[in-house]
């Protein structure tokens, strides 16, 4: 295959057949069965007691911070919130596998990765509150973080448009020298799009220490993945791009943890990409703006609550005897209140004062906008009480 | 000084760029070792490796999007689009992404280091696909910069400047000029500064304002208007965005009549955000209606190039009609 020449080594055949479709059958790696005992102990990867239960709270931490948002979105605290549930074992497994310097392109639905880099509680709510605290300075929807000391890099609402973003990322890694990658995570849906095409194909040809991380949570919104695709998901396309791929179990941590480890070594040693297509289920709802009764069932559902990642990952910590219940008791009492606080908190610091508004635009705000600024203070000081979260503060 | 044409000029600026700082990148579709379908990369890949000059595959979204994540990484990309009547497919990398980084980020990160070079421009018998001037659509995008040289040296202190710019810049480069334009270029390393128009001679009746290739056509005409004794002054845009709004007003206070040459369609070209603007600050000096000569509202055509492009005769006749108002 490496040798194939398209002018004079292409394979001959004289039979007129098309290839069939379900010709490569790409199988799910798995470590941990649906009750946690390990299916091929000499797989497992050699994982610390220490790091194991750093997996298994910050999922729990994930769950629980995703419920009580939610929650506060119901309520009308905050305007948007798009949990992660039932997908923690694919995004935190991840995370535990990279390195703190590797940069982290997302899409939406890795608030796990951050969590488990040490974003705090009040982080993650000063941005999904948009006050002054916040890193984007109240600009962007909540869920859209972002924060250059842990690499990870500021989320966009546009699917797929991270895919060749990361490849560019990382080729500048590699020119810089740099003991780093960058891992890309999208939905299959974005896999879709145009970017998922023209970034993969880049990697590949330009040699881009990347790995694209694929959640294959069935659905995007409420298109189910066989109205997404025909082929055999999204892990059979890594192959015809020339990139090495694996699919794994993506409700099994353990699993994607030893994938996304062996990835990471490949990207860094060998230069190139690594695709992992994660097979999970999205439990949670699309988003707050969403109702999943319309386009699935509960029986569904329930079949996937019963393959919950976080509870196998728990099963198995109680085999290693690592499981502590007094102390996950006391750690989500714990995250309970200071979710509680951090959000009291954040919704009452103030938004950013008026003139932020033009910063940021460009390195310095050019003559328009100081212009536009300047028709804008004045009209605002004009009609305080019909803007008053800048009123007062519009120099 | 070294005699130059536009083409040569642009690769000097890329060399001189490459040679100041390692981490200029180079890429795009056929850029490498053949140094580009207009020669403007030539020899680059020999000088600076195959690291920092390469060819991409044929995605313009791909490429833009690469560089986006180059530039956000701390590298200084030069992407080249091969016309700019296919930077369409990168639209939404650089309207949404490139144009809002630094933005939507807070400040945290930026494609500041980014440069996307594309010839753009008729004149050159490319019908649909080879002669667009899409500066119109980019400069309703916040965040991006445009800048459009009309000759050589132009192009290489211009390109210069764009490149160490620590926003995103679109630099369109006139293809029909490429080698047609042939000027004195200064050697070594110099700048010219963006968001500045360029009085290229003053006069004192009408304003005269163009940018890229269209600089020529409206000096041709003011050649004509000066023989029935009209004194027009001639500004060269040189950046669309931000725009040098004080220069052109300033002029228009002294001449009291301005006229806009473009080669894109009229509705929605970039003339009509300046007429406005200048209409708002100069309403009492006016003496004559804002006149804008344009391309029409088509695509542009094979067969009929030569009557689509607003050239020296309908700006001679735009001209006139001003002065007579």
């Amino acid at each position: 295959m490496q040798d194939r020449n398209h002018l004079s080594n292409v394979g001959i055949t004289h039979d007129v057949a098309v290839i069939s479709n379900g010709l490569i059958d790409i199988p799910m790696v798995q470590l941990l069965d649906e009750n946690g005992n390990e299916t091929n102990t000499k797989n497992t990867p050699n994982l610390s007691r220490e790091e194991a239960i750093k997996i298994a709270n910050t999922m729990q931490y994930t769950r629980l911070l995703d419920e009580r948002m939610v929650g506060a979105q119901r309520q009308g605290r905050i305007s948007f919130y798009l949990a992660c549930t039932g997908e923690e074992a694919a995004v935190v497994g991840s995370a535990a596998a990279l390195e703190d310097q590797d940069m982290v392109m997302s899409q939406y639905r890795e608030q796990g990765v951050l969590a488990y880099r040490g974003y705090t509680t009040e982080q993650f709510m000063n941005q999904m509150f948009s006050n002054k605290k916040d890193p984007n300075k109240g600009r962007q929807m909540p869920i859209h973080y972002g924060d250059k000391k842990l690499n990870f890099m500021t989320v966009s609402s546009p699917l797929g448009t991270q895919i060749p973003q990361a490849s560019g990322y990382a080729y500048g890694q590699k020119m810089a020298g740099q003991p780093a990658i960058t891992i890309c995570y999208f939905g299959e849906g974005a896999a879709s799009e145009g970017d998922f095409h023209a970034g993969v194909n880049m990697a590949a040809v330009l040699n881009c220490p990347v790995i694209f991380f694929c959640r294959n949570n069935g659905y995007a919104i409420s298109t189910p993945s066989e109205e997404q695709f025909a082929g055999d998901g999204i892990a059979s396309r890594g192959i015809g791009y020339g990139v090495k791929t694996i699919r794994v179990d993506g409700n099994d941590a353990l699993a994607v943890y030893a994938a996304t480890k062996q990835a990471r070594e490949i990207a860094l040693a060998e230069n190139c990409p690594v695709l992992i297509e994660a097979m999970t289920y999205r439990l949670a709802a699309h988003s707050t703006s969403d109702d999943p009764s319309g386009y699935r069932s509960k029986d569904e559902e329930e079949k996937w609550r019963a393959k919950d990642p976080i509870l196998r990952f728990n099963l198995w910590l109680e085999s290693k005897g690592w499981f502590d219940k007094e102390a996950t008791d006391k750690l989500l009492e714990t995250s309970r209140a200071d979710i509680l606080a951090a959000v009291k908190k954040a919704e009452k610091i103030d938004v950013c004062a008026l003139p932020d508004i033009i910063e940021d635009v460009y390195d310095e705000a050019p003559w328009h906008l100081k212009e536009q600024l300047a028709d804008l203070q004045a009209h605002i000081e004009k009609y305080p009480e019909a803007y008053p979260k800048t009123a007062g503060r519009t120099r | 000084m070294a005699k130059m044409n536009l083409l040569q000029a642009i690769n000097d600026a890329l060399i001189t760029a490459m040679t100041d700082d390692e981490k200029v990148m180079v890429f795009g579709e056929d850029v490498g070792h053949f140094g580009g379908v207009f020669r403007a990369t030539s020899n680059l890949q020999e000088k600076f490796g195959k690291g920092r000059c390469f060819n991409t595959p044929l995605t313009e979204q791909g490429i833009i999007g690469f560089a986006n994540g180059l530039a956000s990484q701390g590298s200084v990309p030069v992407a080249e689009i091969q016309f700019g009547d296919y930077i369409f497919p990168a639209f939404d990398q650089i309207v949404n992404e490139t144009a809002k980084w630094r933005y939507r980020s807070g400040g945290q990160f930026t494609t500041g280091t980014l440069t996307i070079r594309t010839p753009y421009g008729g004149g050159i018998a490319g019908g649909h696909y080879h002669s667009q001037s899409p500066e119109a659509f980019f400069a309703h995008i916040p965040g991006m910069k445009i800048v459009i040289p009309r000759n050589p040296k132009q192009a290489k202190g211009l390109l210069l400047s764009s490149i160490r710019d620590d926003n995103p810049v679109l630099f369109m480069e006139p293809k029909r000029l490429y080698r047609a334009a042939v000027g004195e270029v200064p050697e070594g390393d110099y700048e010219l500064p963006l968001g500045k128009a360029d009085v290229v001679k003053e006069g004192k009746d009408i304003t005269l304002l163009a940018w890229g290739a269209q600089v020529e056509i409206i000096e041709k005409a003011a050649e004509m208007a000066e023989k029935d004794g009209i004194s027009c002054e001639i500004i060269d845009l040189q950046s669309i965005l931000p725009w040098d709004v004080e220069t052109v007003t300033q002029s228009v206070f002294k001449t009291g009549r301005l006229l806009v040459n473009h080669e894109a369609p009229l509705t929605g070209g970039f003339a009509s955000e300046i007429a406005a603007s200048v209409q708002e600050r100069c309403f009492l000096y006016l003496e004559a209606p804002i006149a804008r000569v344009c391309g029409l509202d088509t695509p542009y055509p094979l067969a009929h190039e030569k009557e689509y492009m607003p050239d020296h005769l309908k700006t001679y006749e735009a001209i006139k009609r001003t002065m007579d108002y």
